[in-house]
């Protein structure tokens, strides 16, 4: 409908009655809003902050698709109209290319980076080549020639780009029907042809991020403060923090923090969560997911035997879970302290051992000293000989190389406990797309055949799961041997294939399976989404909880026990003096499935010793900002978040318009002055004799 | 498109309106009275003729273009013989208040002559319609687009600005002539004007096609801007003699009483 009658109703109220559609129709004449797309936020540490920043009302720029790293000086200099919204295909997201644009600022507006639906060939990972590398073991102090990455580079192929801070707002979008409007709209009005420059009017894109901290933590946390309420407006940055699942084979008290006498525990790790370049599309299959899947399904397999207590946390940020957990342990504010552990085993990346093996690292400096050797020697000889059981083929890597990033690296940095990592790389990652947004289920392999419906994709078990039930029984039976469990009974330790393929599918290809339904309680089904949950690390208070508190009622199902007891026996039970209290074991009411011929799901309450705790750096505790034994990252907040796309006119349209409006305005100004001056002469003849009425 | 635009668009619309407003209607308290009350005579045929489309919409079938289109007609076609329609009620309505005006005041003459009440009720028109047709196109062109992403002419708002300013004139223009038609029962006059109030809003539906529209509908206006001219006692006599600037010697010549 192009025709506009003025004398009619307004243009409002017209396309809200055809349309019941909020915003006027001349905006829908002028702007199409851009979904599906993931902005770059910022993130401040102790000293620095990195990513990026828009404008108050966003950016505006003129759309160019860079085809080649040739074609950067158009944008860069000769271009006629800056600044310019440079639209990036995947293979030129590149280090060369990203730090060109951010020298050359003042004509680059934003920067928009296509994604493809297929992961590069060459890998990509926008982290740093030595991941951790301030706040893990190896510093100057512990051992000089392994700090920094000297001996073993675990990162090759990373760029540092999520690290490096840009001075305007990059958005990321999907390659589907919002960017080919793109691409129409660039064809139509923005191609150069034959050199010659386009004319107007252009098509341009506004993207909006306006982050409000600045500088760093200490200088953001310092504006935050003196405000009443979390979440009030006030704040300008939030920590990062989210959640540490663990739990114990046997129940522990765990109102009675502290030392724990008589008990000596083994602990299996793994990481929970990951990261990407941009806010939201961060998965981690095979950086974290294949970790804790495989921790989860070792947990189930060892349910009911023995004791043993595996914790998957946050680790991406400086290792903020595990630095609060030893924290904890050693200010008597865990369930246990230090001096319980016996030793630890900790499940890295573990997803593509099918091409690259299983390797067991273990520390070297702390190696020095015997005794721990000696715990390290019996706890590999254990792996060795159940790997040789199992026809699994395990290696050891050269014992001067250190220990890959993992959370083990902060416990020995309290005490040196004997430990092994378990990864599928030899030397550096096999995981050639480390916290990208390429980390996702197709890199596991994870694919299933075309013409399965959901529930039937959720029950088939892949080669990757089945991959991933070997690696779990394998961690499964070398715990239990190591925590003194009898041979006899090792051949029995058997995770189970199904529950790791659905494991997979619940964390990797969308939330909403059956089993998931039937575990979490009533009240937290909008969990469930059509997705899989988002693995970075997020804000508290923020809705980046879903995969720990998924984690959580997983474990607690898994190595739980189902009661008969009624709702309120199951949530009340603070107040019992026994030893199934809430001190000893944690209760969870959960929805239960719906029997055949029933509409309502029968719950019930579940028994088990998971447990959730906060993992917040230390750094937030002790109100040291700038520390660098902790963590200090926090990510700023912000309010509005969009982009869209348009045409803009040219500066000599507007400028016309302008001055053709003040021209009407003093022209009919000076001309109803001299009318308005002359009108008793003007308007006199014909004129009624003054003493008329009507 | 940005604040130029903004503000251009913006004198175009209103300026002429703004002028006649500051110079000849602001002084006088009366007058600014008068011209609220027409506008508000306008928003209530606008009011009631809404209420008809709405009702008429709700009952059509939504998915017929031609339907729609239909509507829309008979929509604007309504629209204009109501707002006419309203035209004659404030008329009867100002007559009878002058009659009163005159009874409860002291002075023999009226306070303020019939041309001026149609000057002033037309120019009320005017501004409300005005308003309501460009408001919410100028709140757009503040942000940083232009119209044209999806194919429409990039020239959608110096034309709305343009056509607003039209439709200003010539409200104040029709009340002119309406109100001196029915003072000498001239009816063949009414009709002229509701029929070229029909064209106007009809020629609005060659848009995007914006000569189609603005040429002839400022054709029209400068017609009937000449005939109110006319009827408020105007001459081509009195005019040449204004423009030559003979008007005072003229005066002081013949001594006519002023």
């Amino acid at each position: 409908m192009g025709s506009i009658p003025t004398q009619w109703i307004t243009p409002l109220l017209l396309w809200g009655l055809f349309r019941a559609v909020s915003g006027s129709s001349v905006e829908q004449k002028i702007y199409v809003n851009l979904n599906d797309t993931a902005p770059c936020v910022r993130l401040l540490n102790g000293t620095h902050q990195i990513g990026c920043q828009s404008s108050l009302a966003g950016d505006v720029g003129v759309i160019h698709f860079l085809e080649s790293e040739e074609d950067l000086p158009w944008v860069l200099t000769s271009g006629p109209s800056p600044p310019y919204m440079v639209v990036l295909e995947a293979p030129l997201f590149t280090r060369s290319v990203m730090m060109k644009l951010n020298n050359g600022s003042s004509r680059i507006a934003g920067v928009a980076v296509v994604i493809p639906s297929s992961s590069p060939a060459q890998g990509f990972s926008p982290h740093t080549t030595c991941p951790n590398e301030n706040t893990g073991l190896y510093s100057e102090s512990y051992d000089p020639s392994m700090a920094h990455c000297n001996t073993t580079v675990w990162n090759p192929l990373g760029n540092g780009l999520s690290y490096e801070q840009f001075n305007f707002p990059m958005f990321s979008l999907k390659d589907d029907n919002g960017t080919e409007v793109i691409r129409q709209c660039y064809l139509e009005h923005n191609r150069v042809v034959n050199g010659s420059a386009p004319g107007y009017p252009l098509c341009a894109m506004q993207l909006s991020s306006h982050m409000h901290a600045v500088t760093d933590t200490v200088t953001c946390m310092r504006r935050s403060e003196g405000s009443a309420f979390s979440l009030s407006q006030d704040k300008v940055c939030d920590a990062l923090s989210n959640y540490n699942v663990w739990s114990s084979t046997k129940s522990l008290n765990n109102t009675a923090k502290g030392h724990k006498d008589n008990e000596t525990i083994v602990i299996a790790a793994a990481r929970l969560d990951s990261r990407a370049f941009f806010h939201g599309v961060s998965l981690g299959a095979e950086g974290s997911a294949s970790g804790f899947i495989t921790l989860l399904a070792a947990a189930a397999a060892l349910a009911n035997i023995t004791r043993e207590n595996p914790p998957p946390r946050t680790e991406t940020f400086d290792y903020i879970g595990s630095s609060r957990m030893v924290y904890d342990m050693e200010t008597d504010n865990f369930a246990i302290d230090l001096d319980n552990v016996h030793s630890l085993v900790e499940i890295g990346q573990v997803g593509l051992h099918n091409v690259s093996g299983l390797w067991l690292h273990s520390d070297p400096v702390s190696r020095r000293n015997d005794a721990v050797d000696k715990e390290v020697k019996s706890l590999m000889d254990t792996f060795q000989s159940v790997a040789t059981n199992l026809n699994l083929s395990l290696g050891l890597p050269d014992v001067s190389q250190p220990l890959p990033p993992a959370s083990f690296q902060r416990f020995l940095r309290a005490q040196p406990i004997p430990g092994l990592v378990l990864t599928d790389h030899r030397s550096h990652f096999t995981n050639r797309f480390f916290e990208s947004m390429y980390d996702n289920a197709e890199y596991l392999n994870l694919t299933y055949p075309a013409d399965l419906s959901p529930e039937e994709r959720f029950t088939h078990v892949t080669d990757t799961a089945r991959g991933l039930t070997e690696v779990a029984t394998l961690v499964a039976r070398a715990l239990y041997k190591q925590a003194g469990g009898a041979e006899e009974w090792l051949a029995s330790i058997q995770a189970d294939s199904q529950t790791v393929a659905q494991l997979l599918y619940g964390f990797l290809v969308q939330t909403r399976n059956p089993w998931f339904e039937a575990i979490i309680p009533p009240e937290d089904q909008y969990l469930l989404m059509p997705s899989p949950p988002e693995y970075y690390v997020g804000v508290h208070g923020s809705t980046n909880n879903t995969a720990s508190s998924l984690v959580y009622y997983v474990l607690a199902n898994l190595t739980g026990t189902a009661l008969n007891i009624s709702r309120d026996n199951c949530t009340k039970r603070e107040f019992t003096d026994d030893t199934e209290s809430t001190h000893m074991n944690s209760y969870m009411w959960v929805q239960g499935v719906t029997p055949p011929n029933a509409t309502e799901p029968v719950s019930y309450c579940v028994r088990s010793t998971a447990r959730i705790s906060r993992a917040e750096s230390p750094a937030f505790l002790l109100k040291d900002y700038r520390s660098s034994n902790f963590s200090t990252w926090t990510e700023s907040r912000w309010i509005r978040i969009g982009a869209r796309i348009f045409l803009v006119a040219g500066p000599d349209l507007e400028m016309l318009t302008l001055g053709v409006g003040v021209a009407v305005l003093l022209a009919s100004l000076l001309l109803t002055y001299v009318i308005n001056s002359k009108a008793d002469f003007l308007f006199s003849s014909g004129r009624e004799p003054a003493n008329a009425t009507y | 498109m940005t604040a130029s635009v903004f503000f251009g668009c913006t004198f175009i619309a209103f300026g002429p309106a703004i002028a006649l407003f500051l110079f000849t209607i602001a002084r006088d308290p009366l007058r600014v009275i008068f011209l609220i009350a027409g506008a508000f005579f306008w928003l209530v045929s606008l009011l009631l003729s809404s209420l008809v489309w709405f009702i008429s919409v709700q009952i059509s079938n939504k998915e017929s273009p031609e339907q729609q289109k239909g509507l829309l007609i008979f929509g604007v076609v309504l629209s204009v013989l109501l707002q006419e329609l309203f035209r004659f009620g404030y008329y009867k309505l100002l007559k009878k208040a002058n009659e009163g005006l005159l009874a409860l005041s002291q002075e023999e003459t009226m306070p303020i002559s019939v041309r001026q009440l149609a000057y002033v009720s037309g120019l009320g028109f005017g501004f409300m319609s005005g308003a309501f047709s460009v408001v919410n196109i100028l709140a757009d062109s503040v942000g940083p687009g232009t119209v044209g992403i999806h194919g429409d002419s990039q020239h959608f708002f110096l034309s709305s600005a343009f056509m607003t300013m039209a439709i200003i004139l010539l409200h104040m223009f029709w009340g002119v002539v309406f109100f001196d038609a029915c003072e000498k029962r001239r009816w063949w006059c009414l009709v002229v004007v509701v029929a070229s109030h029909l064209l106007v809003s009809c020629l609005t539906f060659q848009n995007p096609y914006y000569v189609g529209s603005l040429v002839p509908t400022y054709v029209i206006m400068f017609l009937m801007g000449a005939w109110a001219f006319c009827c408020a006692g105007g001459s081509l006599r009195n005019l040449k003699l204004c423009l030559t600037c003979k008007d005072k010697d003229f005066l002081l010549a013949n001594h006519r009483p002023r």
